[in-house]
């Protein structure tokens, strides 16, 4: 019998993923970002959060998917992950659900164009809802994040 | 029971405790016939291994109380210190710090120190090497609490018995003996009194039982005890412990126990008559009659007022984890950003009332910020502690006489800097009475007094805090330092022609001045010295010399109040702020476009009879919207890295401000050219440029 997990549920473009929800600190609105240079393109730079000085990572281009404009619904999602406190960018938050680990099957290839790598797996709720659930160490892995870099030049 | 949780105090006090030994032992040593020290030093061992034992570590334990044992003995008249008891004890000290350090480590705080307890246990048996009186005086001490046949009451404890009499309890005459072959009988002892105190109260033992604990008897003891249980049942529960040979139990009535009191007060009458021949006996006789042994409690009544006297009164602190610290700042400055926001929403909406409120906010939290602050300053005097210890057994193993003058050791810095700076004083000190300090025949030579002086001074000025170490050795001799870096090739024999007395002594720190090989040479300096220097550069300070040969050298050490807060110039570029600490920048200005030069393809400036390099942020930071190369004119900063100058080209200066110095995570631990971030006022993040990065 596989227990039950709270997972945070956040949007980008169309497709869902899910975080454990012990990982995520807060979400919070959109804020002033403060460009870091010489970083990734991918690290938006880093925001004030309550005193604490955190760098935000904007996860469409993470995952290579085209970035979008914030809107409204745009969230930041605080995660702390091996210690490290790294903000997300996703298009949108608000959903917590509760999944049963049983129905997480082990992901296929490629998922909305994002690597198998990066995916814990992907959970099939009712009839059409797929979750992806994200593996956040390999997202946050920067050994293969240089090697990436190094390939888009 | 989980003992974890107080690991982290048991730590903390050990090494106050350790310090407060090696403190101790420094003054009885400058001062031994005060035994007032003595009592201090009594207490600390003695807290340390009550500390210890609860905590189960035992070798920590068992070299304290051997150590206690001396100390006893000194404590009481009948031992007096010397040299080789300091030495002995002092060894003990260190083993001690080595245990805890291994504790601290997380190891078990074992060690193998068997050579120390045994010359502790010699010196308890009189058999101090080189002594003169002392060691009879030690057997007879030793010798001094056998065993005796009976106990003695004095008249209080006689009335407690008598009245747990008439209330119906048991009094019970219990006599004990180990086991001959029993390895720890003051453990076995202590199981007794243990198991004893379970089922009733020991109203008096003999011998005491602080000298039980001590160690300090045959292989038996006597007690009163008052109970409810029966002698033979007693009797039983303390065969049952392991290596205990026999025990009597006898319960005793009015009768049994006036005549036993009655033994009391003749005892107590016989005592002076008999004073006079055991002064005449042999010494090992002197502490050997009852009435001598019988008052242990008196002795320690009298020391008690002498030592409470003698002691610091402790200081009215608590510990607070560091790490409480840095969140209580954070809060502090999500604070500081409302307020910001509060004042800017009063001034739009005009209200007498919410300005004034907002105003008086501004003042407590203004205060609160210099708490805030104040709470991270912690006295020198953390660092300097360890420093007369040090300088002692220098001083000894090189066969030199000196002095450590310590002032202003209550000077306050960031425990940020505290933690860091540490090892290079080490570094200077050792040096300072290693090379600086002549041996006495040539101090005497010199026409100098044969104790050499060192100096240590801390003090405020500005915003720095100052760190002098001065002595009155030999000094350095400019010569002497160029000609010797010339052979090691760190400068030209050109070079060295030109070169100031300054410039001389600052080559002391340049890598690769030092080895083995110059301290002999030379003026004996520059023992890695470089790596002091850099060490100090990383702190944001400085170090310099100035020696006058034949007098003594002085190293100033130059540090910053504090590293998490620092003074910083805050530009813009474009849209983005960015701050740059004052302490690498020369200064700021403004150029013209004509007055940049290219050269190999680098812009260059010129800049007080030099060209130095044009560094364009805009460029490397890839500032979107401002680049100075469309400007007519260009604000310049200039910064350095040791002698190397660099200017900063930006667009606006906005002005100085302190700054709360943060990381920038661990997600992004090094980025280049940035050292950190700070957030500004309207709650915006800053990063801080790292001038560093930009002079190769």
């Amino acid at each position: 019998m596989a227990e039950d997990i709270k997972v945070i549920v956040f949007k980008l473009g169309t497709e869902e993923y899910g975080i454990e929800v012990e990982k995520v600190q807060t979400i919070e609105r959109m804020m002033p970002i403060t460009r870091v240079p010489k970083t990734y393109s991918f690290i938006k730079g880093v925001i004030n959060l309550r005193g604490v000085v955190i760098p935000v990572i904007d996860l469409r281009g993470r995952f290579g998917i085209e970035e979008a404009e914030h809107t409204d619904q745009t969230r930041i999602i605080i995660v702390n992950v091996n210690e490290m406190e790294v903000g997300f960018i996703v298009d949108s938050a608000n959903d917590v659900i509760d999944l049963n680990r049983d129905i997480i099957d082990v992901p296929p290839d490629v998922v909305g164009g994002i690597k198998a790598k990066y995916l814990d797996g992907v959970a099939k709720i009712g009839d059409d809802r797929l979750l992806i659930m994200l593996n956040l160490s390999e997202v946050l892995n920067k050994s293969e994040i240089v090697q990436l870099e190094s390939l888009e030049g | 029971m989980d003992m974890n949780q107080y690991l982290s105090m048991f730590i903390d006090e050990s090494n106050d405790h350790l310090q407060s030994l090696n403190d101790s032992m420094m003054g009885l040593e400058a001062n031994p016939e005060d035994l007032s020290i003595v009592q201090v030093i009594f207490r600390s061992a003695h807290t340390l291994k009550g500390m210890a034992a609860t905590m189960g570590f035992e070798d920590l334990a068992s070299l304290t109380h051997q150590m206690e044992n001396v100390l006893d003995l000194v404590r009481n008249n009948k031992l007096r210190m010397q040299d080789f008891i300091f030495d002995t004890l002092f060894k003990s000290i260190d083993a001690l710090e080595s245990m805890v350090e291994d504790i601290t480590g997380g190891g078990a705080g074992k060690a193998d120190v068997t050579a120390i307890v045994s010359s502790l246990q010699a010196i308890v048996r009189g058999e101090v090497p080189s002594a003169g009186n002392a060691s009879a005086e030690v057997t007879a001490a030793a010798s001094g609490n056998a065993s005796a046949a009976q106990v003695f009451l004095d008249e209080f404890q006689y009335s407690v018995l008598e009245q747990s009499l008439q209330e119906g309890h048991q009094v019970l005459y219990v006599d004990v003996a180990i086991r001959k072959d029993c390895q720890l009988k003051a453990v076995r002892a202590y199981m007794v009194f243990d198991l004893l105190e379970r089922s009733g109260e020991v109203v008096k033992s003999f011998p005491s039982v602080q000298d039980i604990e001590q160690e300090k008897f045959d292989y038996g003891f006597s007690l009163y005890y008052i109970t409810q249980k029966d002698a033979s049942e007693i009797q039983k529960m303390i065969l049952n412990l392991s290596e205990i040979e026999a025990v009597t139990a006898v319960a005793l009535d009015q009768e049994s126990l006036r005549q036993m009191g009655q033994d009391t007060a003749a005892a107590t009458a016989e005592a002076p008559a008999s004073a006079p021949v055991q002064e005449a006996a042999p010494a090992a006789a002197g502490n050997a009659s009852p009435a001598a042994s019988l008052h242990p409690k008196e002795e320690n009544g009298k020391a008690a007022p002498a030592r409470a006297g003698g002691a610091p009164s402790p200081s009215r602190t608590i510990r607070v984890d560091i790490e409480r610290l840095d969140v209580l700042m954070n809060l502090f400055s999500e604070l500081l950003i409302d307020r910001v926001r509060l004042e800017q929403l009063a001034s739009e909406v005009q209200n007498g009332d919410l300005t004034e409120t907002v105003e008086h906010m501004g003042r407590v939290s203004g205060d609160l910020q210099n708490i805030v602050m104040k709470l991270r300053m912690v006295p020198v005097d953390t660092v300097f502690n360890r420093f007369p210890r040090m300088i002692r057994d220098l001083a000894k193993s090189l066969d030199k006489k000196v002095d450590l003058i310590i002032t202003g050791a209550d000077t306050e810095l960031d425990r940020t800097v505290i933690d860091e700076i540490g090892d290079p004083l080490v570094h200077l000190l050792r040096n300072a009475v290693d090379h600086g300090i002549e041996s006495i025949a040539d101090r005497v030579a010199a026409g100098k007094p044969e104790t050499g002086t060192v100096q240590l001074r801390a003090f405020h000025s500005g915003n720095h805090v100052f760190i002098e170490i001065e002595e009155d050795g030999k000094g350095i001799y400019p010569k002497n330092v160029l000609a010797s870096a010339v052979k090691k090739g760190v400068i030209t024999q050109e070079q060295a022609g030109t070169m100031t007395d300054d410039e001389a002594y600052q080559l002391l720190f340049a890598p690769g001045f030092s080895t083995a090989e110059v301290i002999s040479d030379v003026s004996g300096r520059g023992v890695g010295l470089d790596v002091v220097k850099s060490k100090i550069s990383s702190l944001g300070g400085n170090v310099t010399i100035y020696s006058t040969p034949g007098k003594g050298t002085n190293f100033s050490v130059q540090l910053p109040l504090t590293l998490s807060i620092i003074a910083a110039m805050l530009v813009r570029l474009g849209s983005e702020k960015y701050a740059i600490p004052l302490s690498s920048i020369v200064e700021t200005g403004i150029v013209k476009q004509a007055q940049i030069r290219t050269i190999h393809g680098n812009r260059m400036l010129e800049f007080r009879g030099s060209h130095i390099p044009l560094v364009s942020l805009s460029k490397i930071f890839s500032i979107p919207d401002y680049d100075e190369s469309t400007e007519e004119e260009t604000e310049i900063v200039v910064v350095r890295k040791g002698e190397r100058l660099v200017a900063l080209a930006v667009q606006d200066f906005i002005g100085q401000n302190e700054i709360v110095i943060k990381n920038l995570g661990k997600y992004l631990p090094e980025v280049q050219g940035i050292s950190g971030a700070t957030i500004l006022g309207d709650g915006q993040v800053a990063l801080i440029i790292d001038p560093n990065a930009f002079i190769k």
